[in-house]
Parts: C-alpha cells; structure tokens; sequence
C-alpha cells in the first residue's frame, strides 16, 4: 500500500481497486500495513485522521462489499485510533461476512519509536499487552512495526499461543552501504528479524510494509511471508505499492516445532528466569558507570 | 585512517530516482524540473537523476555564469546537456549582479559570491514559475555540514535528491551514472575566484572530512576518532565547522508568544 498522505477516503477506494483485483481468487486474510490509509508521518494530523476502531472496520467492510459483495474476508490493518480522546497506533483483525464488520482482535503499539526521524509518543500512548485472538488459520497475534524488533514480544505471542505473527509496519528505509548486497541495510535487518523469530518460536510471519515517499522518507513496502523454518516463502520488492500472496499449511508449525522444539524448552524454563533475583531490569538498579568517562 | 562510507550505486540510484517521481510527479503533480547546471558534480548528478526519473524532455537546466565564471565550467555543464539531452539555456546573471554591486564596490569576494548565489536562485525560481517546473537542489551532504553554502540560495529549492549523500558518495554515483569524466575527476569549486577550490577553502580533502563525518554524526569523540587514526587537528576542524553552522540548516528562527505557534505547536509534515 502506497498511501496519499492524509487522504483516507482517497486510499480506501485505492484499497477497494485491489479488492476489486482480488474479487477472482478471494484470499482468506487480507493484511495492510501500518498507517496503510493515512500514511505514517502525521505529527499533529494523526489527531485528525484518527478513527475509532468500530468506525475504521465499518470503512473497511464498505470498501470490501463495493468490491466483494457479501463474500467473508478477514482484514489486518494499521490504523491511528482514537479510543475517547487516547490515541494509539494501532492494528485491527476484523472479519467481514455479509458485508458486516465484527472486530475480532486490536493490538495498540507497544513500542513507539521516539529517536531520530521519529517520534510517535509525542502524539500517540503506549498499547500495554500483546493479545492472542482466534484468526481465520488458527491462534494469531498482531505486534505492529517495532514491537516486532524487541524479541521478547513475538516470544510472548507465541508462548500465549500463536502460530501466526502478524506484522503491520511502517519503515523509512535507510543504508546504503549493505556490502553490495542491492537492497538497505534497513531492509536487511527485518528481514533477518522476521525469520529469526519465524524459526526460533515456529511460526508464520505475515509482514505488510508500507510503500512511497512521505517528505523524502521511502518507505521499504519488501511485504514478505515466512513459513516456522524461517524460509522467506515470497517478498515483495522495495518501494512501490504489490500484492503478494502466499498459501499457508498450518501443519508446517506442528513440524517445525517437533524439529526444533525452542518454545517448549522455553515454556519449561521461562518461569525460573523470570524468578531470578538477578534480573536486573526488574529492579532498575544502577550497575556503575558504563560510560567513558 | 578508515576510508569514507561507500554507497551501492545502483541502489541509491533506483531510490532517489524514485524519490523524485514521487515528490514531483505524485505528491505535487508537476512533471517538470528546472535546475542549475554550473559544471560541477553534484549538479550533474541531479541533471542525470531529473533525466531518468522525468525523462529528458522534462528537465530544464540553466547555466548561470557570472562574466568571472571560468568558460570551462560552461563546457563542462555542456557535456552533461550532451549526455542527457536534457534542455538547456544560459542566462548571463552579470548584469544583474552588478545592477546591485555598482552600488557595493567594496563588498567582499564573500558577498559578491553570496550575491551571485541568491541571484542564481532568483532566476531558477522565476523559470520554473514560467515553465511550470519544480527548482531541484543540488547540494550534497558535506557541505550542508561544513556550512559551505549560501543560505536561502543553494539550499532553497523544495526537494533535494542528494542532500543525504557525501561528497564521495556523489562521486561515486556519478561514475555510476556516466556523469562525464573530467567533472569528476577535476577540483570542486564553487568558480566564485580564479584558482578557487572547495578543498582549499575548507582546509581538508573531502575524502578525509567524509570519513570523519561518517563517525562524528554517531556520536565518536574526538578522542576516539584519534585512536581510529584520524588527525586530532582535521577532527577539530570538521566539528567546529560542523558545530557553527546548524543554524544554516534549519528554517529561520520565529519568535514564539502563544500555544499554537508554526512548527513548535502547529504540527504537521511537509507533505500533508
């Protein structure tokens, strides 16, 4: 998705063209990226363009029915949402049967990235857990953009149960000294992310990018899905607006984790690591100067 | 000494190409850009850019020369409009200089520079007004640090593609592009004096000034950028060049007496 800055109705009939492209062969799970009908860097707009989460699945469930008619689709996308005057970045699961919206499942932003270019918690507040809901393929969890970069979130998706991590994101591609590799040094390191969780927890990955230039930041798109061995099983190419499809075999998570049975030995031994007196962040203890000087 | 950043060529040229499309064509719909071609490699760089991302019919570019302007930076500007088949015009910016220094005739060669750069900005926006066109900038990253620009002149137009990337970088994608070889290959000047470089003027290479940058903006010491074998002498200098000059990279300062003022409380992005 290559969204018009701040122009949601404008995107939700680009949204509804793809629907249209899709009406053929309708995929079970349809994911968007974060911000996927406002554009990410809004500053002072998001307040503007937010939207309740019963508001957004009632637009999404008329873009889909203009183009699908009645027919059953599940939605993930990447909304600012304003929940009585608190605002969240934030990803809503709805179904959609009967041209009718029921929201299953949203995750609100963990993690919002305030260094550098960005600066989400200066308009937005923080989501405060990680949810596993029932999607259309089995136990999912939504973790949006930099939730996914802190590897104890996906590790509690999975350990509440997930087989599939879905990943809404957002990101301003940058590095352009990747050792001759073609791609951002950026794009590398979500990649690598992505499938190291994919294969440490044996899960899917589905990760929708945004796409386009916001004021001179490209946004990578590089929408990808990774199967519970880590295989990068299709990924769309940087930049520009694509859809990629892909057919998931939930079987392949009960294989992958009989192999590589990480989760379980994690599920075995997480509880004592947490009782351990030496956790030193759940103090905040002050460890002596690590600085230079 | 550690070498400066490299740049995967190809790479940066599919992003900034895009870049362009997408600030030009899908942001504000314009398909046409106007920018100055003084014979040097970072204007040649854009010119190439403008041309693939826009199509040479759509790019614009204009020769300014002052009557001091070495005649080898006009021809130097020609192979680029050579190679590109981009369009190009020159319009002699000395009668308007001197309209203003007759009355100026002790200004130093520092204000006559700054005079020519704003003149030259005067008249790309009032071409790209007449041809419908967005004015391009054409300033690299290095000497939006240094400094070693003129303010509300080279730094004036709304979209810049190689405002992010250094001095060797931009050399480094010119080759890539098939930027001509002897604007590579000769000594940066701004061609505001006879025998004048950038290199001079600054007192460092850009090569060692690009390496020293590539640490100094993560936050090395200087201290540290010693033991990774660097001149304490060269380092001093980049920082405090670096260091005086961030006022020239930022919109003027506006005094602030009420709860929405533009830009500290009235938020939103440039492309809103």
């Amino acid at each position: 998705m290559k969204p018009a800055k701040g122009r949601y109705a404008e995107n939700l009939a680009t949204a509804g063209e793809a629907f249209s492209e899709l009406a053929a062969d309708r995929p079970e799970l349809i994911v968007f990226p974060e911000a996927a009908f406002t554009g990410y860097f809004l500053e002072g707009a998001v307040y503007d363009l937010a939207r309740t989460a019963d508001a957004f699945a009632n637009d999404l469930a008329a873009a889909w029915s203009a183009a699908c008619g009645d027919a059953r689709v599940d939605l993930v996308s990447g909304f600012f949402e304003n929940a009585g005057g608190t605002f969240y970045n934030s990803a809503i699961y709805v179904r959609i049967e009967g041209s009718r919206p029921h929201v299953v499942h949203v995750h609100r932003k963990l993690f919002l990235p305030t260094y550098g270019v960005f600066d989400e918690e200066r308009f937005l507040s923080r989501g405060r857990d990680v949810g596993v809901f029932d999607s259309i393929a089995g136990p999912a969890a939504i973790v949006v953009c930099e939730d996914a970069w802190h590897a104890v979130v996906p590790t509690l998706a999975a350990i509440k149960g997930a087989r599939i991590l879905i990943v809404p994101s957002a990101s301003p591609g940058r590095g352009i000294d990747n050792g001759g590799s073609g791609e951002l040094t950026s794009v590398t390191r979500w990649r690598n992310t992505l499938a190291d969780t994919a294969a440490e927890h044996g899960i899917f990955v589905l990760y929708a990018g945004l796409a386009g230039f916001e004021g001179g930041k490209g946004m990578t798109g590089n929408s990808c899905v990774i199967d519970p061995w880590g295989t990068v099983l299709v990924q769309a190419p940087a930049l520009g607006a694509c859809i990629v499809r892909a057919d998931l075999d939930l079987r392949e998570v009960v294989l992958a984790r009989a192999n590589l049975p990480l989760l379980g030995d994690l599920r075995a031994v997480l509880p004592d690591l947490l009782l351990d007196d030496a956790w030193p962040v759940s103090r905040n203890r002050y460890d002596g100067d690590v600085s230079a000087n | 000494m550690p070498e400066p950043p490299g740049i995967d060529t190809a790479l940066a040229a599919e992003l900034l190409t895009e870049f362009l499309r997408d600030e030009l064509q899908r942001r504000r719909g314009i398909d046409r850009a106007v920018l100055g071609l003084s014979g040097g490699v970072d204007s040649a760089v854009t010119a190439f850019l403008c041309a693939r991302a826009l199509g040479p019919h759509n790019v614009h570019a204009f020769r300014l020369p002052y009557a001091t302007s070495s005649a080898s930076s006009l021809d130097d500007a020609q192979l680029v409009v050579d190679a590109t088949g981009i369009h190009c015009r020159t319009i002699e910016i000395t009668a308007a200089v001197d309209g203003y220094l007759q009355f100026e005739p002790d200004a130093s060669a520092r204000r006559r520079g700054n005079v020519m750069a704003r003149t030259r900005m005067v008249v790309l926006f009032d071409q790209s007004a007449k041809l419908d066109a967005l004015p391009v900038g054409t300033g690299n990253k290095t000497e939006r640090l240094l400094g070693y620009f003129t303010w509300h002149a080279d730094d004036t137009p709304p979209v810049n593609p190689i405002g992010d990337l250094l001095k060797t970088q931009v050399w480094a994608l010119a080759r890539y592009l098939g930027v001509p070889e002897p604007l590579i290959e000769k000594a940066p000047s701004a061609d505001l004096e006879a025998g004048q470089t950038d290199e001079g003027d600054l007192g460092i290479s850009y090569a060692r000034a690009d390496a020293i940058l590539d640490f100094l903006l993560l936050g090395y010491d200087d201290v540290q950028l010693a033991a990774r074998g660097f001149e304490l002498r060269d380092v001093r200098l980049v920082r405090r060049l670096v260091d005086a000059t961030h006022w020239k990279r930022h919109l003027p300062t506006t005094a602030m007496l009420t709860g929405t003022a533009i830009n500290e409380f009235y938020l939103r992005p440039v492309d809103f």
